[in-house]
């Protein structure tokens, strides 16, 4: 028998993990856009932390925080991207 | 109910290792296309995987319908945005990475 918290607490642990791990690229990124990657995947990676935690918690209001998340990172990505491209927004 | 904590299980763990995978490449790889290359589809089969074992383990409800539409919203979005980052960059004049120069 698998006790589905303790599973969920090993997930989140493991993702904060390559969280840290992806800061080191955000802060250490020779380039402006080696950064926009690291804050694309951090991004990405908090999406599945939050609803994780709103399953861990039994709060399932968890998931509308995360469905706004997923749009604001794909927002920022695009800005990002083109301010890269062609120096002002 | 056994079963389906298995199978619940196993796809979270796989979405874990290509979330893991795609945060070693970021961290290796020598270039933007390189680690544009790793994350772009490491982290979109991994959020693919988790919400996919997610949505089984809460069964028929309207949270697995919220789950399933951030699914969808991110399988069409990740690419789009590792496509924007790519194209700006090669426009900028950027050459891929070559082995030894």
């Amino acid at each position: 028998m698998i006790n589905m918290h303790d599973v969920f607490n090993g997930i989140i642990l493991i993702l904060v993990l390559n969280v840290f791990l992806c800061i080191y690229r955000a802060v250490m990124g020779p380039k402006a856009w080696d950064r926009v990657v690291a804050i694309n995947v951090i991004g990405t990676k908090t999406i599945v932390i939050i609803i994780l935690l709103g399953l861990v918690f039994d709060s399932l209001y968890f998931v509308d925080v995360a469905l706004v998340y997923a749009l604001f990172n794909f927002m920022l990505t695009v800005a990002l991207s083109k301010y890269i491209e062609f120096g002002t927004l | 109910m056994e079963l389906i904590d298995f199978i619940v299980t196993a796809l979270l763990l796989g979405g874990t290792f290509f979330f893991t995978t795609a945060t070693l490449g970021l961290i290796r790889f020598p270039d933007l296309f390189t680690r544009l290359h790793a994350t772009g589809k490491g982290d979109t089969l991994g959020i693919g995987l988790i919400l996919t074992g997610l949505a089984i383990y809460l069964g028929p409800s309207p949270t697995t319908i919220k789950i399933m539409l951030i699914l969808i919203f991110v399988l069409l979005t990740s690419p789009v945005g590792t496509h924007c980052i790519c194209r700006a960059v090669y426009n900028q004049g950027i050459k891929p990475w070559k082995k030894g120069g």
